[in-house]
């Protein structure tokens, strides 16, 4: 390792180029962010960022606020598509003639269990799905009907574009009430009897890199089996949460919105799911890769499970009060404490999948197939939501 | 001879309501048993979840006694049908798990599934948000409601 002497007293320090360089040799020394975390049992940040370049996260979470944007190719006479179904599954119209924009969330309405989640796992796998649209017809655009097959191989660009994902951190969800609770955090049975948490803890991309110093815009990541970028904050990205003494939110704090070429993906990092009387949503596979630039990443990265902390929410009351705080070492035991009764903890999402990803990642860097790309725009800081009232009858 | 103990699903037919097939288990047969979930269904079959206790030989004599009365008698573990190629291991099945048929390796972060522990809550069934579980244990076909006039 080429270590110059006169930096050795002061803060080591690397570039992107410099970080490249080395993964086009194949010689970048790269770890997952558990790997690093073990590490930083025994070696300090200014040791790990000497030894270590780059450090890869991963997350395979259930994430709504995920689709895709179509466009299907123009038909002889050419129609102006209004109202667009696949598979039954409305699909956004209002976007020209033949794109649309698919959410993941959006259920057919003869069979709920069925979304838009599926219709994009069954693209992926190859399948052809039934397109059918509608328009008035106009002197451009005369034709008014179509019901025919599409697939990834038929149309023009198929480009999943999820305006949220990877929350920084998220909420634990339990029932103090008497009744059973179906959620999007899973099935949560009466009288606190489980608790269900989503984050990878030491793994998750966000939590890696809190102050995303290295997180921005055309930051290139591994999004669903493939090359994907991170395009912009994403929706709800809020830098106000409340850190804890090691500098993590402690709630759901920032987001990123990411892209990639849908064409490319895999159906093992993208999966529909159907939650019980919530509805459908789509299991997205997220790998961030962290440059190991300066000491204070090296810091950021070595964060463990029990320093990173998060809310316990109670998920059966309206406004979900918060009934406690635990950390992911405590939720990863399978038990945690909730004033003073012990409550069974369950994952949401899936950390062996999510493992799987950072490994590939890794390797994917190690064997010189992956670059890193330094954000050409920072995150907004200082951010926070608002609510939506009613204009009337609502508080103002 | 060591004691075992198994879980099996049964049905009974719908004529078996006068029978007192489940007290020849313990008279004859010399099985401890628990009744893990039983759904009866008048006139028409009833549904039994059983989890007995006694030598290997008695329980084999049992099954084949009830046999001969018409009861099927299955395995608990042939009626929970998990498609287990498809498992993301999120763990939400963990959740509702209470038996603890369905556990997190925390080690792998991989789905253990053991459904001798299973009582047919059906909780995971739901919870799962793959539908990767198929459990058999109510009637094949429900009965198509005839209007009457």
């Amino acid at each position: 390792m080429n270590i110059d002497f006169q930096n050795q007293s002061m803060t080591f320090k690397k570039s992107y180029e410099e970080i490249n360089e080395k993964i086009r040799k194949g010689k970048a020394v790269v770890l997952t962010a558990e790997e690093v975390s073990a590490m930083a049992r025994e070696l300090s940040p200014s040791e790990i960022v000497k030894r270590v370049d780059v450090v890869t996260t991963a997350t395979f979470g259930a994430m709504c606020s995920s689709g895709a944007i179509l466009n299907f190719g123009h038909t002889t006479p050419p129609m102006r598509m209004e109202r667009i179904t696949l598979n039954g599954v409305p699909c956004h119209g209002g976007l020209a003639a033949v794109d649309t924009y698919i959410g993941a969330t959006s259920e057919n309405p003869d069979n709920i269990r069925y979304g838009g989640a599926h219709v994009i796992q069954e693209l992926v796998e190859g399948k052809s799905v039934e397109l059918e649209a509608w328009g008035k017809g106009t002197d451009c655009y005369p034709r008014k009907y179509i019901k025919t097959k599409i697939s990834l191989e038929t149309i023009n660009e198929a480009t999943l574009f999820n305006p949220r994902n990877a929350y920084q951190n998220y909420n634990v969800a339990t029932n103090t009430t008497s009744k059973i609770k179906y959620t999007y955090m899973g099935t949560l049975l009466p009288g606190m009897k489980n608790a269900n948490y989503s984050t990878a803890g030491e793994l998750s991309p966000l939590l890696n890199d809190p102050e995303m110093r290295t997180i921005g815009i055309g930051t290139r990541i591994f999004l669903g089996g493939t090359v994907g970028y991170v395009v912009w904050p994403g929706t709800q990205f809020n830098t106000s949460k409340e850190k804890n003494i090691f500098d993590v939110p402690m709630s759901n704090a920032a987001t990123i919105a990411v892209i990639g070429n849908l064409k490319e993906m895999n159906a093992e990092f993208l999966r529909a799911a159907y939650y019980e009387k919530y509805g459908v949503s789509l299991f997205v596979g997220i790998g961030l890769p962290i440059p190991i630039l300066d000491e204070d990443l090296a810091h950021r990265v070595s964060i463990r499970n029990e320093q990173i902390e998060t809310t316990i929410l109670d998920y059966g009351t309206a406004g979900t009060p918060v009934l406690g705080r635990t950390n992911y070492a405590e939720l990863q035991s399978g038990m945690i404490n909730i004033n003073g009764k012990k409550v069974r903890t369950a994952p949401v999402a899936s950390l062996q999948k999510a493992r799987e990803i950072a490994d590939l990642l890794k390797k994917s860097i190690q064997n010189g197939k992956f670059e890193l790309a330094a954000p050409v725009a920072m995150f907004p800081t200082g951010t926070s939501l608002k609510k939506l009232f009613e204009s009337e009858g609502g508080e103002k | 001879m060591i004691e075992i103990t198994r879980r099996y699903v049964m049905k009974f037919p719908p004529d078996s309501a006068d029978k007192a097939l489940t007290y020849k288990l313990i008279k004859d047969f010399d099985i401890k048993f628990s009744i893990l979930k039983a759904e009866v269904r008048p006139g028409r079959t009833g549904s039994l979840l059983l989890e007995m206790e006694a030598l290997p030989e008695n329980i084999q004599k049992g099954i084949e006694y009830l046999e001969a009365n018409d009861v099927a008698c299955e395995p608990l573990g042939k009626k929970i049908k998990f498609e287990a190629g498809k498992c993301i291991n999120c763990g939400n099945c963990t959740g509702v798990c209470f038996t603890g048929a369905l556990t997190m390796d925390r080690e792998q972060w991989k789905l253990n599934f053991e459904p001798e522990l299973c009582v047919v809550c059906e909780l995971c069934v739901a919870a799962c948000p793959m539908n990767l579980f198929d459990i058999n244990f109510h009637e094949e076909e429900p009965e198509k409601i005839i209007a009457i006039d």
